[in-house]
């Protein structure tokens, strides 16, 4: 080992003051051999499918890249393409953001909501009432139902119930309707969308110190909602961090959805996301450098957002 | 100084009347918005044909009928490829799947939690980094790699990256960290025992619901994954995709299309009845610190 030919002149070091940094570490690596054993087959895994894929997008999105040629390198041309020439890019984009915008903080809000309305049931019923909001998350293509709600003919729950009070004199074809067709994506995702962050703001919920209420309550907190402010919210702050990146991470990832619900394009590309863009370049038209560059962009916005947020979250109660 | 009221005989700190019904008639609102559609469903999937074509359309079913599942069933069978075979495709993918996500999630797990080797700080800030995007974004890499090492069309290509999830790491290096107490592991290592040794017998029963929880996590992806974008082979595909091919049939079929919707979500949301204090449990320690 390289740290035993230096040490050969002079006594082998033992304690760490007598060590430089450098030996100290090749120490810790030797002496921590099965740590190392036991992290590598993810790490490996890890790096081949998530850390891999971000490196090589960021590569090719520098690229001409058809599949069938070695790639071309091209400079900033697919940026430069994407930002100045692409239309149908700026309308995803804007579509994104608004989509974002609007799941991302809603479902934050409404998780937290309904999981501090439910703290204080009992645990039976609290049981109950997380099974119905969590639901809607975890069953799959279930939320195809709301194409027969919304379904374009009078068949349509909605759409015969406004025939019926007179709203309307003919079906709206809601899905196919570049007014309709985001709005109603955004519902149908907001309700797919109360997962593992409203989870966990149950479980944070629940790991409150019972005796910090009854010692706010003694220090003057005079409502329920000062104490959710100064007391239950600082205190699951780290829940809170973990529930935005997964709702943030969430909020960039219905495009499923809107496919299934919208088809794709949808109409006068209404609810065209960045995911939507990206699939149609890279999964239809093999457009892989272009395809890459979109990801890269994706990549940006959805770690930048986490990051913001992530910043502004750890002010929460300081 | 603070009004306490008493109520069931417990001390109950500020809580107005109006806030408890304000609260209760919001969380009404809200669960009625999550729960119809549901109920919606498996009214449509026990809705005769007369039923599912009225005009106009009633919420309720009047005269429940199976006919619907007994149909699908009957369209099971005549798909081209057997579909017992679908089903053994699922239950394939998930449960190997699942299992090398589990034991190299929980390795992994221990490791960052319980060893202080030196490069697991940035390790981990890479796994929470990686909670940061979505895997739209390594798609295309994603099908590069797996063209090249030749596993598309095979199940490889949805099995082996389903081993290394973020989220299962991030939540089971969590709970270890707040709930394996090191004096115990540190005293198992006194007497000798082995890293690996004090993980498998000492660690991983203290942390039984984080390991439920990491099963559900994985098996519901693996579970509603249907279209897979390496899976061409129709012997390959999994029973979700066969539903969907059914569901698609059109409108014909729309009383089959609901009761396959109701056998899909049954599944995961049968598993998280079971296991829904274990999930609770484990994201107890979900937070992260900045």
């Amino acid at each position: 080992m390289p740290q035993n030919a230096t040490a050969k002149k002079s006594p082998k070091p033992t304690s760490r003051k007598e060590m430089t940094k450098f030996q100290w570490t090749l120490k810790e690596i030797a002496r921590n051999k099965t740590a190392y054993i036991m992290i590598a087959p993810f790490i490996i895994l890890f790096t081949i499918f998530t850390v891999f894929p971000v490196a090589l997008s960021i590569i090719l999105s520098f690229t001409e890249f058809n599949l069938l040629e070695f790639p071309r390198f091209i400079f900033a041309d697919n940026y430069i393409r994407l930002f100045l020439d692409d239309d149908i890019f700026l309308t995803a984009a804007q579509n994104t953001l608004v989509f974002a915008s609007i799941t991302g903080p809603v479902s934050y809000f409404i998780s937290l909501l309904v999981a501090w309305f439910i703290n204080e049931l009992t645990p039976k019923i609290r049981a109950i009432v997380t099974l119905i909001f969590y639901a809607p998350s975890i069953a799959g293509s279930v939320y195809l139902i709301w194409q027969v709600i919304f379904s374009s003919d009078s068949y349509g729950y909605v759409n015969a119930w406004l025939l019926e009070f007179g709203f309307i004199t003919e079906p709206i074809l809601f899905f196919k309707d570049a007014n309709y067709v985001m709005p109603l994506c955004i519902v149908v995702a907001l309700w797919t969308s109360l997962g593992t962050s409203f989870l966990s703001f149950i479980a944070g919920l629940q790991t409150i110190d019972k005796s910090l209420y009854e010692a706010g309550a003694v220090d003057g907190v005079k409502n329920r909602w000062q104490e959710l402010w100064y007391i239950t919210l600082p205190t699951m702050k780290p829940q809170l961090m973990f529930g935005a990146v997964m709702a943030i991470t969430q909020s960039f990832g219905f495009g499923a959805v809107v496919t299934a619900l919208a088809g794709m394009p949808s109409v006068d590309y209404a609810a065209h996301t960045i995911m939507h863009h990206l699939e149609d370049y890279g999964g239809q038209r093999f457009e892989v450098g272009y395809s890459s560059t979109i990801a890269v962009i994706l990549f940006i916005v959805m770690v930048g957002c986490n990051l913001v947020i992530k910043k502004l979250l750890s002010k929460v109660g300081q | 100084m603070a009004k306490l009221r008493t109520r069931k005989h417990k001390v109950v700190l500020n809580r107005s009347v109006g806030g408890d019904l304000g609260i209760n008639v919001m969380l009404i609102i809200l669960g009625a918005f999550m729960f119809l559609p549901m109920l919606y469903v498996i009214m449509q999937s026990l809705k005769p044909l007369d039923e599912l074509w009225m005009y106009p359309p009633r919420f309720y079913v009047v005269s429940p009928t199976l006919k619907n599942f007994s149909d699908l069933f009957k369209l099971m069978s005549t798909s081209w490829v057997p579909f017992s075979r679908y089903i053994f495709n699922t239950v394939f993918i998930s449960v190997s799947g699942t299992v090398g996500n589990l034991i190299f999630s929980s390795m992994a797990a221990y490791a960052l939690a319980k060893i202080k080797f030196p490069g697991r700080g940035w390790i981990f800030q890479v796994i929470v980094l990686s909670l940061m995007f979505n895997s739209t974004v390594t798609a295309i890499a994603n099908f590069l790699t797996m063209s090249t090492l030749h596993w598309v069309d095979t199940y490889l290509a949805i099995i082996v990256p389903a081993w290394c999830t973020s989220l299962g790491l991030y939540l089971m290096k969590q709970f270890m960290e707040s709930s394996v107490s090191d004096a115990v592991l540190e005293s198992a290592r006194l007497d000798g025992a082995s890293e690996f040794y004090t993980f498998i017998k000492i660690a991983m029963p203290m942390v039984k619901p984080a390991w439920l929880t990491l099963i559900i996590y994985s098996f519901q992806g693996l579970w509603n994954a249907g279209n897979s974008i390496y899976i061409y082979s129709e012997q390959l595909k999994t029973f979700n995709y066969a539903i969907n091919q059914i569901v698609a049939g059109g409108i014909a079929r729309a009383g089959a299309a609901a009761a396959s919707q109701v056998i899909m979500m049954a599944v995961p949301i049968s598993v998280f009845i079971i296991t829904q204090s274990n999930i609770i449990e484990t994201m107890g320690s979900s937070g992260m610190k900045d």
